[in-house]
């Protein structure tokens, strides 16, 4: 069957990021909010005709063929929206947040969306990131870029304390480890002196090759907003943690998570380590979490305990249950979604969090397998079997 | 360290392992019938909290007998509450039986924030901390340098009224053996003819009315209130549930108070750093979980495959 079928076209892929980055510059342009109501109208009117039609059908597809194709045109969709609204602090500042709380989720989405392991502490671990860079800057002559792994290896070692409750637990038990660390964190950083206590430390900008990534960005006579560096470190750090997951997802290494995930004792019986995958999966979405946090901390430029509590936490979960398990382009989705949507819908100032979370409680409800769901162990996209009913 | 102070981190340790313990048994109680954590509970505390002082603001014009008041206000924030948390269980928590428990988990974290939320910017000045009316007698009692405050005895001896009042519809009660059938085996509990929506509806409002009862006695206690309150009371009462062993009541009302306990020895025997309390007791939960991954009285289980 599939040999006989053309291989969908390359087309819907680029429309569809084509359309996204579009309507991304709109939505991030958009200023009164009414013209922020209208977008968010016209984007789901557009997502339901699209699917009545057979468009959203017909684009996944394409993705699926033309995956490399697609990613290319992702990160270009990402430039050229950054390189319109270069002068917009505010806009770029968004987009790089939203790119880092990206790769925690990838994390995260190693984590709970492969292994099944839970961690309710992910603003933790982009914490001790942040909190790494601070004291890399403040503490040591080591140049700032080097926070960035720096930041991953200290929240992957730290992490490694919860190896043993986590391995021994499952779970709520396991929920409620990562929450109590997540907690002791935060309640840690506000007591500790060394590390600011209640008000934070700053973080100084990264300079490297005399490049210093504070100052506005200025290259033969383009300039843009000074956060514009960051955001192509950012974008740097996304597509390979975003290569990265997806090519462990495809790989055995993958398999073996799943199979894990699925079911412990099934795997155990075919030979698999679980403690083993548990820890490289806990530890790997430490890590990625932490090398976000690193660069989240130069981003702010100043960094507190407030900015790791629970609720924090509870947004990276939000972003990985939101965007569909353990599906990588879900989390893209859905932290876009998370992080814009509040910010942009100024006009209900102090009821946006309510609202936020009205949203999110609706999404459950109608929508409890996520906004895109993940396609498990999909080899051949757009692929499926004769047999009707038994689909990918 | 003097013997006053020492009776007095004795006190206030007893007070909140009481709190904890209270709303330690919410939780396992929710997890009991539908092996679910309802995350919501700290907020409904709150609110419960919140519903007593508004009640408070409506009849003190009319009814001047404290005692009175004390009786109208707890009952008011209860009988909310319990009508809240089989809401919440109808609507939020029976709907996502089939969904992963993931799922529950954020969906009740986040009606806890519209809670929150709601309480900040629909109660008149929400934002901003509440004095809670010192309704219960102020007198003390001094025992050489230690004293005791009437209202902590009066309010000890109702908290553990309340969970005699719990163990004895649990155990001696028909809608109690109802309960414990769903906590056993909820199918088996159905075909024998229980109403499983029922029994689901009454626990949650039994556990949501305890959690009321916490919040107004945290307020009469700390004679404040404000939004954020059951945030950490909330996440304590849960570490305290699972500590003990989710599913056992006894094991909450122990968490409850090992919690509280940590906490005070944090407080009182880390002198370069009582600061460090939370993060101690937190610490110590931590290695618990690690040596006792079920919780201190584990649940029964036996791993079907």
């Amino acid at each position: 069957m599939s040999a006989t079928t053309k291989p969908p076209s390359r087309l819907p892929a680029l429309g569809c990021a084509a359309a996204a980055a579009l309507y991304g510059i709109l939505f991030l342009h958009a200023e009164s909010q009414l013209a922020v109501g209208a977008l968010l109208v016209a984007a789901a009117a557009g997502l339901a005709l699209a699917a009545r039609f057979g468009l959203v059908a017909r684009a996944r597809d394409s993705i699926g063929a033309h995956q490399p194709t697609f990613d290319a045109a992702a990160v270009i969709g990402v430039l050229a929206a950054a390189i319109v609204l270069r002068q917009q602090h505010f806009a770029i500042l968004m987009m790089t947040t939203a790119m880092l709380l990206m790769v925690a989720a990838l994390g995260l989405t190693v984590q709970f969306g492969f292994a099944g392991v839970v961690n309710f502490a992910g603003s933790a671990f982009l914490g001790i990131g942040c909190y790494t860079a601070a004291v890399v800057t403040r503490y040591t002559d080591l140049p700032a870029i080097l926070s960035l792994p720096l930041g991953g290896l200290v929240a992957a070692a730290i992490g490694s304390i919860l190896i043993l409750p986590m391995l021994r637990t499952r779970g709520h038990y396991a929920a409620l480890v990562t929450i109590a660390f997540g907690i002791l964190f935060k309640t840690f950083l506000e007591v500790n002196d060394t590390l600011g206590g209640p008000q934070g430390m700053q973080v100084k900008p990264i300079v490297a090759f005399g490049w210093n990534f504070g100052r506005p960005f200025r290259a033969w006579d383009f300039s843009a907003s000074f956060y514009f560096s960051y955001l192509l470190l950012a974008l740097a750090l996304l597509a390979f943690a975003f290569v990265l997951v997806r090519r462990l997802e495809r790989s055995w290494i993958g398999l073996s998570l799943d199979a894990i995930r699925l079911d412990e004792v099934a795997s155990a019986c075919y030979g698999l380590d679980i403690a083993r995958w548990k820890v490289f999966a806990f530890t790997l979405g430490n890590f990625l979490a932490g090398c976000a946090g690193a660069v989240y901390g130069h981003v702010l430029g100043f960094i507190a305990p407030n900015n790791f509590t629970f609720a924090d936490s509870l947004v990276l979960v939000s972003i990985v249950l939101l965007g569909g398990i353990g599906n990588v382009w879900g989390v893209a989705v859905a932290a876009v979604f998370v992080v814009m949507l509040p910010e942009k819908l100024q006009m209900i100032q102090e009821y946006r969090f309510a609202l936020y979370a009205v949203l999110v409680i609706l999404i459950l409800l109608f929508r409890p397998e996520g906004l895109l769901p993940r396609p498990l162990r999909d080899y051949l996209p757009g692929w499926t079997p004769k047999t009707p009913g038994a689909g990918a | 360290m003097s013997l006053a102070l020492l009776g007095q981190y004795l006190v206030n340790g007893l007070m909140l392992g009481m709190m904890y313990g209270l709303v330690a048994v919410g939780f396992t109680l929710f997890f009991g019938v539908l092996d679910v954590i309802k995350f919501s509970h700290g907020d409904v505390l709150t609110v419960g909290a919140f519903t007593g002082f508004a009640t408070y603001l409506a009849i003190s014009a009319t009814v001047s007998v404290p005692w009175l008041q004390l009786i109208i206000i707890s009952t008011a924030a209860m009988l909310a509450m319990a009508v809240l948390g089989a809401l919440i269980a109808r609507f939020l928590v029976l709907p996502l039986r089939a969904a992963p428990a993931l799922n529950t988990l954020l969906i009740t974290l986040m009606l806890g924030t519209v809670l929150r939320e709601s309480v900040r910017l629909f109660f008149p000045d929400g934002s901003n901390p509440k004095p809670f009316p010192a309704l219960l007698p102020r007198d003390a009692f001094t025992f050489g340098l230690f004293t005791l405050r009437l209202d902590s005895v009066i309010l000890f001896v109702a908290g553990i009224a309340m969970i005699v009042a719990v163990h004895l519809v649990i155990n001696r009660s028909k809608l109690g053996l109802a309960i414990r059938a769903v906590a056993q085996d909820g199918e088996t509990a159905r075909i024998m003819g229980i109403n499983f929506t029922f029994v689901v509806l009454v626990t949650f409002a039994i556990g949501s009315a305890l959690a009321a009862f916490a919040g107004v006695m945290n307020g009469l206690y700390y004679n404040e209130i404000n939004f954020g309150m059951g945030l950490l009371l909330g996440v304590f009462g849960f570490s305290a549930a699972v500590v003990g062993g989710l599913g056992n009541i006894y094991g909450a009302i122990l968490g409850g108070f090992l919690f509280a306990g940590l906490q005070t020895i944090g407080a009182a025997a880390l002198p370069f750093a009582s600061a460090y309390k939370d993060v101690f007791a937190l610490a110590v939960i931590i290695a618990i979980m690690t040596v006792r991954p079920t919780g201190l009285i584990a649940e029964k289980t036996s791993e079907r495959v």
